[in-house]
C-alpha cells in the first residue's frame, strides 16, 4: 500500500470548491512536485495532507505513518524574520512533538539537533541569532529543525521563494541528498525548471488536477504549457 | 539612605516591594511571545477588561473583588488569544473594542451607582494604581505570591513549547503539539499577571511591564532564552528602582516604575547599537 493515498479529495472552504474528486498515491521515496498557480489551493492541499484541516470530502489515508514522522517546512512568516532566538534553540525545536508531557529535551535530541545542523553546514552558525543570517542560511536551518521532526516525509512549501539562484541550487541538492537517502519529498514550488530536474512525480493543481509521473507530465501538453507561461513572466 | 532604612521598617513597605518585585518578575516573562505575536496591546486591553469587572465588584459591594476580576479577565483573554485567529473581529481591532468598551461601561457604573465622595480619585487610583500598592493586606501579599509562583512554574514547564508556539506554530502543529492548548495558557498566565499587576501599576500603565523589558532584551541579546532571563531581571531591577525613587521623591509608585522601564529601555537601544 502506498505511504500516502489521497482518495477523492475535493479542497476548498465553506463557500468556495478548489476542485473536486482529486485521488493519487505517493510512495516512499517518491519526489513529488506540487505545481499551479498562485489560489489553487497548493497549501490547502498541503495542511489536508497534514490532517492540519479537513477536506471537504474524501479523506487521506496513510499507512503505517504518524503525525511525528512528517516534517513540515512552512511558509516563512512575518514574525520570524526578527525572531530573537539562536540557531541552536531553532532547530532544537523540531523536537517539540516529540516531548509530550516531558518539559525539556534530551541529551540525545540535543545531539541529533547538532548532526542535522552539520548536516546543512549551519554547526558553525549554532549560537548565531536566527534574525542576523541570510535567506539561504535562514532556510538551512529551518531544513534542518524539519528534519528533527521528520523521518520519513518532508513537506515544504515553497521553500526557494526569495533566494537567489545559487543558493537555490544549493538547497536543491540538499534536498535530493535527502531523498537520495529514502527521504520521501513532497515540495510546492513555481520552479518548472527544477520539477524538470529532480521531481519523479507531478501533482498539478488547476481546475483538471492531475498526478503523474514527470515524464508524463512533460509529454503531455500540460506542463508545457504551464512552463510557457511562467517562462513569459519571468522574462 | 537612613530614610530609605527607616521606610523598610514598615510592613506595608515592605509588602509593596515584595509584591512589585514578583509581579515585575512575572510580567517580563511572557513579554516576548506577545511581543512576537502581535499581540503587545493585549496587556492593555485586559487591563481595561480588569477595570470594568472591579466597577462591576464595587458596585454589588462584594468584599472580596479578585473572585469576580480574575475569571473574567481570563475569559477576555481566552477569547483574545486562543480563539481569536478565526473570529470575524480579530487582532489589534478586537483587543481595542474590548478594551475602550469595557473602560466605559466601567466608569459608567462607578458615576451611576457608586456611593463614593470621591469618585475621580477612585477611578484615578485604580487607572494609574497610585496608592492601592501601598495598602496590600498580609492576605494579598501571600495570594500574590502564590500566584506569582504557579506562573513561574508554569512558565518553566512549558518554557520549549511555548517557545515553539510562537517561533511557528503551524509547524509545531504539525508535528504534533496541541497549540490550541498552549495558547489556552499563554491566555491565562497573562491574565493572571494583569490582575496582579494592576496593584502595581494600575491598569492604564500595565502594558509597559509587559513590553520595555522584552523590547530592551531583544536589542542586546541573541538568544530566547537570553532574551527571556535578561527581561526578567531589566524587569525586576525597574521596579525596584521605581518604588525606591517613589518613596524617597514622593511620586507615584506606578508612573515612576514605568519611567524607569522606558529611560533603561533607551540604554539597552544604545548598547544593542554599540554592539552593531
Amino acid at each position: 500500500m502506498a505511504l500516502i493515498s489521497a482518495k477523492d479529495l475535493t479542497i476548498g472552504f465553506s463557500d468556495l470548491v478548489l476542485y473536486r474528486d482529486l485521488s493519487f498515491e505517493i510512495n516512499e521515496g517518491d519526489y513529488v512536485f506540487v505545481i499551479g498557480e498562485n489560489g489553487t489551493g497548493k497549501t490547502t492541499l498541503m495542511r489536508t495532507l497534514l490532517g492540519l484541516r479537513k477536506p471537504l470530502k474524501g479523506e487521506v489515508v496513510t499507512d503505517g505513518l504518524s503525525l511525528s514522522e512528517i516534517g513540515y517546512l512552512p511558509q516563512q512568516t512575518i514574525v520570524q524574520r526578527d525572531f530573537p532566538a539562536s540557531v541552536k534553540e531553532i532547530v532544537l525545536s523540531g523536537f517539540v512533538g516529540r516531548l509530550g508531557m516531558k518539559p525539556f529535551y534530551s541529551a540525545k535530541q540535543k545531539k541529533t539537533a547538532m548532526e542535522a545542523m552539520k548536516k546543512f553546514g549551519v554547526e558553525g552558525l549554532a549560537s548565531r541569532c536566527y534574525r542576523d543570517l541570510s535567506g539561504g542560511q535562514q532556510q538551512r536551518v529551518l531544513l534542518a529543525r524539519t528534519l528533527c521532526a521528520a523521518t520519513k516525509v518532508l513537506l515544504m512549501d515553497e521553500p526557494v521563494a526569495g533566494l537567489d539562484p545559487f543558493v537555490t541550487e544549493e538547497f536543491y541538492g540538499l534536498v535530493e541528498k535527502l531523498n537520495g537517502e529514502g527521504m520521501t519529498i513532497i515540495m510546492i514550488s513555481h520552479d518548472i525548471a527544477a520539477a524538470k530536474k529532480y521531481a519523479s512525480h507531478i501533482l498539478h493543481i488547476k481546475n483538471d488536477p492531475s498526478f503523474t509521473s514527470k515524464d508524463e507530465y512533460f509529454a503531455s501538453g500540460k506542463g508545457n504549457e504551464f512552463s510557457i507561461v511562467s517562462g513569459k513572466s519571468e522574462s | 539612605m537612613e530614610i530609605l532604612i527607616e521606610y523598610l521598617s514598615y510592613p506595608f513597605v515592605r509588602y509593596a516591594v515584595i509584591v512589585g518585585v514578583l509581579i515585575a518578575f512575572c510580567s517580563s516573562l511572557l513579554g516576548v511571545t506577545l511581543v512576537l505575536k502581535r499581540m503587545s496591546y493585549i496587556g492593555d486591553g485586559l487591563s481595561h477588561v480588569a477595570f470594568g469587572a472591579l466597577a462591576v465588584a464595587s458596585v454589588l459591594k462584594l468584599t472580596n473583588n479578585m473572585f469576580i476580576i480574575l475569571p473574567v479577565t481570563i475569559l477576555a483573554a481566552v477569547l483574545l488569544l486562543a480563539f481569536g485567529k478565526n473570529a470575524a473581529i480579530k487582532g489589534d481591532a478586537a483587543i481595542a473594542m474590548l478594551s475602550v468598551g469595557s473602560l466605559a461601561f466601567g466608569y459608567l457604573l462607578l458615576n451611576v451607582f457608586s456611593a463614593s465622595s470621591n469618585l475621580a480619585g477612585d477611578v484615578c487610583s485604580t487607572l494609574f494604581g497610585s496608592t492601592s500598592i501601598l495598602t496590600l493586606s498580609k492576605n494579598q501579599v501571600m495570594l500574590c505570591a502564590v500566584l506569582s509562583i504557579v506562573v513561574v512554574i508554569v512558565f518553566v514547564l512549558f518554557y520549549n513549547k511555548i517557545f515553539a508556539v510562537t517561533f511557528d506554530e503551524t509547524f509545531a502543529k504539525s508535528s504534533g503539539v496541541r497549540t490550541g492548548l498552549y495558547n489556552f495558557i499563554i491566555a491565562v498566565i497573562i491574565a493572571v499577571i494583569i490582575v496582579l499587576a494592576m496593584n502595581l501599576v494600575g491598569s492604564l500603565l500595565i502594558s509597559a511591564l509587559v513590553i520595555f523589558p522584552a523590547m530592551a532584551s531583544m536589542r542586546v541579546f541573541k538568544s530566547f532564552k537570553a532574551v527571556t532571563i535578561s527581561s526578567a531581571v531589566f524587569s525586576v531591577f525597574c521596579a525596584l528602582a521605581g518604588i525606591l525613587i517613589s518613596m524617597l521623591t514622593g511620586t507615584p509608585v506606578g508612573a515612576t516604575i514605568v519611567a524607569c522601564d522606558a529611560v533603561m529601555f533607551g540604554v539597552f537601544c544604545a548598547v544593542g547599537a554599540v554592539r552593531q
